[in-house]
């Protein structure tokens, strides 16, 4: 069995250590495609179905660990089987993209 | 055969003409008489005579119009049915159309959906009408969702149960032997009268039984034959209407709460459809700042004020962080006290597996008249909560014993302990608004329209006014709760009850309405598949001059659904890009705003550009606010 493990751990190690710098353009798609902004928003901002992406703290394999076993909650685990780790690198690239915001006193409305 | 004029009385013509007759169903009808159709068709002649003749005597359904006007109804809505085409016409001729005044409603889930909105504005309930079997029919999703959010509606339906009243196919088709039995099991009484006296101790039981906590829909089948037919019970008199006092909770079991209230380290209250009136909001206030402790509302009444120090804000669903670090948790008609102390586990977000969330030791109370009301069928009351303490009650009525108690219990020392408590909940709470404001600035120039840019941008256009937000915030991320100043009872109220989509639309006109008179100015965030349902309502806002600010939140989806199959496909891993399927319209585009405009309203829109929004607004609230109804459509992010 310990056998058996380490073999699948090898094998998740060789699968990640393939992974390729992640693509903006193909992240944006999958993005918008596979429904990621349907919890998150166009934008990473989040909101009452999911978590802030924007300007995101995690690594990219925290990110990828968190996407295949998210903490309790709405969101489901999303499997290699429908989201590869090359696909999660793209779309990790993409969310780095999201711009800063404004501060908040540079924003009229939101100190009313 | 000439026609022969007679300046007859066409119900003493009637009961003429069936003299001696003996029908089978004779004792449910006040005077039994022959049906015009079948008269007619036996006898050429007779039915020659029946055009001619008219009425100069009271019907029925006029003494039923003075027994609504002795309730003090304001409105009546309604689609017209024949069932009760004799009420219709008293309420508009014999009543003068005022108190109550007919309003033209294009389906008659609209109607009740305007009652329901409108019985939270005004604290009372609007009577609607509908047919006995298809009318209703269209009504009961309306109907439940009034049922589940606690809300009273008074619902008359009209129905021919003597068969020798009903003329042709549409007649059986819309009679039935016992109308309100499709809704009883949400509704919170009914009652079939056979006479008018019947008519008028059953109306004002049952405005009676819809306005004591817990307030519910109740229903009324006024026959037809009994409304067309004219008077002829002696002695007719219409009830005094007496309103019951609320059901305040036991006494000894108040205390028992004050003291463990008293006592916790961490009380947390969890507010639900606590406040029913203004009084109810300063009751909270008064009991939150003796305890010094936190408020977790639950957004389904206004409750508490947003921008207290010991407020809230609700974040997620379920509210489970604030409840977490609780030894006693208050629920005043707290919706679902076991979804807010329990939680699914990650690997079966589906509902088998969960645990609580409570510390061990901490205890639940529970204040609630919902108790007074559990129905079997209709699964709206949830899991049972297993609370240590059950005081069964209207929690508003129940307050200010709880205050008292709290009061006595509560020593000098208790007193300064608690100061320290709140002092610590205050500053979380100002570090939650300031966080509220830099997740709203996120996104906050996208196109879509972000959610919070969109809350700030009519926070900026109405924080000056005298608003009120009739619509659900929770498909907006509670944005408003997160940026408005909401303290006023009217400032809000709540969501659909029962989660039935398509109450917003109808729900803000019946607010609107309401505010009307108060010169206030209705806001109605509306999530674009809610108004598909039943747009018609539209037309209704402006043919009765409702002011009314819409804001369509066009995120172009069934989205919470879209996410359901998202959430589906990546758990079969299988087609998670294809959720859009069966829960998306965006192909056509529908624009809600030429929508609007051939529903006679002004309106703007489609608007993406969050720059054009505030302008937008502006000009769309001067003509609200000249006393017509206006629509925005404007493209959103999802939530």
């Amino acid at each position: 069995m310990k056998i058996l493990l380490l073999l699948l751990a090898c094998f998740a190690l060789a699968a990640f250590a393939q992974t390729k710098a992640g693509d903006t353009a193909n992240g944006q798609r999958l993005f918008e495609k596979d429904g990621c902004y349907q919890c998150h928003g166009h934008v990473g901002q989040g909101g009452v179905a999911g978590a802030r992406l924007a300007q995101t703290r995690l690594t990219l394999t925290a990110f990828t660990a968190y996407v295949r076993h998210p903490a309790s909650g709405g969101m489901p685990p999303f499997r290699a089987k429908v989201l590869t780790d090359q696909e999660l690198a793209d779309i990790y690239a993409y969310i780095k993209t999201f711009p800063e915001p404004k501060p908040v006193k540079d924003i009229p409305l939101l100190n009313q | 055969m000439a026609k022969q004029k007679k300046n007859v009385d066409r119900r003493g013509f009637l009961r003429g003409a069936a003299t001696g007759a003996a029908l089978g169903a004779a004792g449910l009808i006040a005077k039994p008489t022959i049906a015009l159709a079948q008269q007619a068709a036996q006898k050429p002649e007779a039915a020659a005579a029946l055009a001619e003749v008219s009425s100069s005597t009271r019907c029925g359904a006029d003494f039923m119009v003075d027994v609504i006007k002795s309730l003090g109804i304001e409105y009546c809505a309604a689609n017209p049915g024949t069932s009760f085409r004799g009420l219709h016409e008293s309420v508009i001729n014999y009543g003068a159309n005022k108190d109550p005044e007919f309003l033209t409603c294009l389906h008659e889930e609209s109607s009740v959906a305007l009652a329901h909105g409108y019985a939270k504005i005004e604290g009372k309930p609007m009577m609607i009408m509908a047919h006995g079997t298809v009318g209703l029919q269209h009504a009961s999703m309306a109907i439940y969702n009034a049922y589940a959010d606690r809300v009273p509606v008074y619902i008359i339906l009209g129905n021919l149960l003597d068969i020798n009243y009903r003329r042709g196919s549409a007649d059986w088709y819309h009679s039935v032997q016992d109308a309100a039995a499709m809704v009883r099991d949400y509704t919170k009484w009914d009652d079939t009268p056979v006479s008018l006296s019947h008519f008028a101790e059953s109306a004002v039981r049952a405005y009676n039984i819809s306005m004591t906590p817990p307030y519910e829909p109740i229903v009324i089948v006024a026959d037809g034959a009994l409304q067309e037919e004219p008077i002829t019970e002696k002695n007719l008199r219409i009830p005094k209407l007496v309103m019951s006092a609320p059901p305040q909770g036991d006494t000894g079991a108040v205390m028992e709460a004050a003291k463990l209230l008293v006592a916790a380290e961490n009380p947390v209250i969890v507010a639900g459809r606590c406040a029913r009136t203004a009084k109810g909001i300063d009751l909270m206030v008064e009991l939150a700042e003796l305890l010094q402790c936190r408020v977790q509302d639950q957004r389904l009444r206004m409750n508490f004020p947003s921008a207290h120090p010991l407020y809230a804000t609700p974040l997620g669903d379920p509210i489970t962080a604030t409840v977490r670090d609780a030894d006693v948790v208050l629920g005043l008609e707290a919706q679902e006290m076991w979804t807010i102390t329990h939680t699914m586990t990650g690997l079966n977000t589906f509902g088998m597996e969960s645990r609580s969330v409570m510390k061990p030791g901490a205890k639940i109370i529970s204040i609630s008249a919902i108790e007074l009301n559990h129905k079997s069928n209709y699964q709206d009351f949830g899991r049972y909560d297993e609370a240590d303490l059950s005081i069964t009650g209207d929690a508003e009525a129940t307050l200010p014993a709880l205050i008292e108690a709290v009061k006595k219990v509560l020593t000098a020392d208790r007193r300064t302990a608690l100061q320290a408590r709140g002092a610590k909940i205050a500053e979380a709470h100002r570090k939650a608004r300031q966080s509220n404001l830099e997740s709203a600035a996120v996104g906050f120039d996208a196109s879509p329209i972000s959610t919070a840019r969109l809350a700030a941008e009519i926070w900026n256009q109405v924080k000056h006014e005298d608003w009120s937000l009739v619509s659900n915030d929770r498909y907006t991320s509670y944005w408003s709760t997160r940026l408005f100043d909401f303290k006023k009872p009217y400032h809000y109220i709540g969501a659909q009850g029962a989660a039935g989509i398509g109450y917003g639309a109808p729900a803000a006109v019946g607010a609107a309405l309401a505010n009307r008179k108060h010169g206030r100015l209705t806001v109605n965030i509306n999530s674009d598949g809610d108004l598909n349902y039943a747009p018609g309502v539209l037309w209704t806002a402006a043919h009765h001059r409702i002011p009314l600010l819409n804001i369509i939140h066009n995120n172009r989806a069934y989205h919470q659904e879209r996410m359901y199959i998202q959430m589906v496909a990546a758990k079969q891993n299988r087609g998670v890009d294809r959720a859009d399927i069966g829960t998306s319209f965006t192909d056509p585009f529908i624009n809600y705003a030429t929508m609007a405009k051939a529903y006679g309203m002004y309106s703007e829109g489609p608007i993406s550009d969050p720059n054009e929004l505030g302008p937008a607004l502006k000009r769309s609230i001067e003509r609200v606010k000249a006393g017509e109804p206006a629509l925005i459509d404007v493209l959103t992010q999802p939530r």
